[in-house]
C-alpha cells in the first residue's frame, strides 16, 4: 500500500507500518505521530533515533531493552507513548512492528 | 587426551552427553558434565502437577540415571566461565579446563524482577508453576480453593514453553468444571502480547478456544508491579486487574553465571549463531536449549532438534571442517486444551504453525492446529518418550531435526508477500 505523509509517498503495510525505513523522514514521522495523537518533543525524537539505530544494527527490540537503554525508563516510555509504547514508537520510527517473539 | 565440558545436565546437557559419548573415542576425549542439582525434572509435567493429574514422583528422577558411564558427572554449582583461559570455575573453588565448552544451563524464573511479586504473598495468593516447588504449592492451594478470580499472567516475553500459560488456563477450566465450581471461578488470561499467541494463524485458533471456554483475554498488559496487599496487578500504563489467585509466569532469565562470565544479553542469554549453534563469544564455546538467545521457542522439542545438529557441528569443528548452517528453529509442541483433548503445532523460524496432519500427509495420525483426543494421547506419550528416548539421545522415528512441509496446509501465495 502507498500512503502520502507530508507530501512524501511511502509504502506501508495493512497496519500502517512503513515497509522501507529509507523512505522515512522526520516530517513523515511527525505526521504519523499526529495520527497516533502524539505531540513530538526532543525526548520523543531521542527515543525514535535510538529505535532506528537498533533496527539498523538488527537488534531485536523489547520493552525491557528500551528501559535499559539509558534513553528512557519504562515508566517514561509509557508517559511519552501511552497505550503500547513500543508499537506506537516503532510506527513513528518507520520500523516494523516489533513481534513480541516466539 | 582432550576435554569436552558440558554445563548443565537438564534436557539439553543430558542429550549432548549421550550423543557425544556415542560419537567420540573415549581414548581421545574426556567428557565432563556439571549440574548443581541431583534431580532431573520433567518440566512439561509441571503443567499437570497443580491439577493432581501427575504425582510429584512422575516428574523427577535422578540425573545420574541418564548420564552414560563413560561421562564424568560433577554435582556442583558453576561460578563462572573464564573464556580467556578456557576453563570453568566451580563454587567450591575447583577448576575444570576444556578444549570445547557446551553451555546448557537453561532458563529459570526471576520473580525478583517485578516489584511486589516476591514477599509475603508469594506461594500464598501469588504462584508460579514453572518450578517444581511452585507447581506443588499451587497444587496444594487448588485442592482447597473455593473459587473467585483466577488470573493467569505472563510477565514478559520470551518465556520457555510459550504455550504453557494457555494450556494452564484450559486445564483450569476443565479442572473447575470437574470439581463442579466453574460458575464460582472467573478466569482471565493477561499477557503483554497483543493476542493469545505470537503467531497469527495459531492466535486465531487459540483465541476461539479461549472464548469458547469463557476465559477473558486481557492483551497488551506490561506489568509494573504486584499489589499483594490489595490483590491486584498494575501495568505501566496504569491499567489494573484484580485477582484472588494469581498464577504468573515471572520474567524468565538465563543463569547469573552467564552475567558473571561477562557475556549474555539483558536477560543473561548467550549470544549464539541461530543456524550453527556456535556462540559468538568464542569459537570453542557452543550453546544449546533455553540458555541461548536464538529466536526459536524455548522448548524440549527444540533442544532435541538442536542436539542432533550441534553434535554434527561439534564433530565437524573437531575435524577442522566448516560448520553446517542447518538449524531452522524447528519446534513441535502439543497444546493441552482440557477435557482429554490437545492441539499440535509444528513450525520453525520462518514457517508459522498451520493446519494439516503430522507426521504423515493425510494420515497423521496427529492433527495440526486442531483439537483432537489423539493429540492429547501424543502429549501424554511425550512423558514416556522424554524419559526413554529424548534425553538419552535416541532419534524419534519419522520426526526430522529440520521442519518438514509435508502434510501442512501452507498458503504459498501468502508467503510471497
Ligand atoms: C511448565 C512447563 C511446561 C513445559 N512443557 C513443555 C512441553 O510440553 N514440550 C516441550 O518440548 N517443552 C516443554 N517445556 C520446556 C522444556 O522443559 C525446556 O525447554 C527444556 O527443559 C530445556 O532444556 P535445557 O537443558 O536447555 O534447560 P534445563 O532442562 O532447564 O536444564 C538446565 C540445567 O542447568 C543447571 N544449571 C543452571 N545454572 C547452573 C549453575 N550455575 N550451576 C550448575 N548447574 C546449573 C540446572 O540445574 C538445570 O539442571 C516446559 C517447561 C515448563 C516450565
Amino acid at each position: 500500500m502507498e500512503k502520502t505523509y507530508a507530501e512524501v509517498s511511502v509504502s506501508v503495510n495493512e497496519e500502517g507500518y512503513l515497509t522501507d525505513l529509507s523512505q522515512w523522514t522526520k516530517e513523515v514521522g511527525n505526521e504519523i505521530a499526529k495520527e497516533e495523537g502524539i505531540e513530538m518533543t526532543d525526548k520523543h525524537w531521542e527515543v525514535i533515533n535510538y529505535l532506528q539505530e537498533q533496527y539498523r544494527n538488527e537488534v531485536p527490540l523489547n520493552i525491557r531493552k528500551v528501559g535499559k537503554s539509558g534513553v528512557v525508563s519504562i515508566k517514561e516510555f509509557y508517559a511519552l507513548f501511552p497505550n503500547g509504547p513500543l508499537k506506537i514508537s516503532s510506527r513513528i520510527s518507520g520500523i516494523p512492528k516489533p513481534i513480541s517473539c516466539i | 587426551m582432550r576435554n569436552i565440558l558440558i554445563l548443565g545436565a537438564g534436557t539439553s546437557g543430558t542429550m549432548m552427553a549421550n550423543h557425544l559419548n556415542n560419537s567420540l573415542s573415549q581414548k581421545e576425549w574426556k567428557i565432563t558434565i556439571v549440574d548443581q542439582e541431583e534431580t532431573h525434572y520433567y518440566q512439561p509435567g509441571f503443567l499437570f502437577l497443580p491439577f493432581d493429574l501427575y504425582k510429584s514422583k512422575q516428574v523427577k528422577k535422578s540425573i545420574k540415571k541418564f548420564i552414560p558411564k563413560g561421562v564424568d558427572l560433577v554435582n556442583e554449582k558453576i561460578d563462572r566461565i573464564d573464556k580467556e583461559n578456557d576453563k570453568v570455575l566451580l563454587q567450591n573453588g575447583a577448576e575444570i579446563n576444556y578444549d570445547i565448552l557446551i553451555i546448557a544451563t537453561g532458563t529459570d524464573i526471576a520473580p525478583q524482577e517485578t516489584e511486589g511479586m516476591l514477599g509475603d504473598h508469594w506461594h500464598k495468593s501469588v504462584f508460579d508453576f514453572y518450578t517444581f516447588k511452585g507447581a506443588k504449592n499451587l497444587r496444594n492451594k487448588l485442592r482447597e480453593w473455593k473459587g473467585g478470580k483466577l488470573v493467569v499472567h505472563i510477565t514478559e516475553m520470551p518465556i520457555k514453553c510459550p504455550v504453557a500459560p494457555l494450556e494452564f488456563s484450559f486445564l483450569a477450566d476443565s479442572f473447575f468444571i470437574n470439581k463442579g465450581i466453574r460458575d464460582k471461578v472467573e478466569i482471565s488470561f493477561v499477557t503483554p502480547m497483543s493476542g493469545a499467541f505470537t503467531k497469527p494463524t495459531a492466535t486465531k485458533e487459540l483465541t476461539y478456544l479461549l472464548e469458547k471456554k469463557n476465559i477473558n483475554i486481557i492483551p497488551d498488559f506490561n506489568i509494573e508491579r504486584v499489589d499483594g496487599e490489595n490483590k491486584k496487578i498494575i501495568d505501566y500504563g496504569g491499567k489494573e486487574v484484580d485477582y484472588d489467585l494469581l498464577v504468573t509466569i515471572p520474567t524468565n532469565m538465563g543463569d547469573e553465571l552467564i552475567e558473571r562470565s561477562g557475556f549474555g544479553d539483558e536477560l543473561n542469554y548467550v549470544p549464539t549463531n541461530k543456524a550453527t549453534l556456535q556462540t559468538t563469544v568464542k569459537e570453542n564455546i557452543f550453546a544449546i536449549g533455553d540458555a541461548t538467545n536464538v529466536p526459536a521457542s524455548k522448548a524440549g522439542s527444540v533442544a532435541h532438534f538442536e542436539a542432533e545438529i550441534l553434535t554434527e557441528n561439534i564433530l565437524r569443528y573437531i575435524d577442522g571442517k566448516a560448520l553446517k548452517d542447518k538449524f531452522d528453529g524447528h519446534a513441535n509442541c502439543f497444546i493441552e486444551t482440557g477435557h482429554g483433548k490437545a492441539l499440535l503445532i509444528d513450525f520453525n523460524y520462518t514457517q508459522e504453525p498451520v493446519t494439516g496432519t503430522f507426521p504423515f500427509p493425510a494420515i497423521g495420525p496427529l492433527s495440526l492446529l486442531k483439537e483432537t483426543h489423539m493429540n492429547h494421547m501424543g502429549k501424554l506419550a511425550f512423558k514416556w518418550i522424554y524419559w526413554n528416548m529424548l534425553i538419552t539421545g535416541k532419534h524419534i522415528p519419522f520426526v526430522s531435526a529440520t521442519m518438514s512441509e509435508e502434510g501442512k496446509n501452507i498458503n504459498k501465495k501468502k508467503e510471497l508477500v
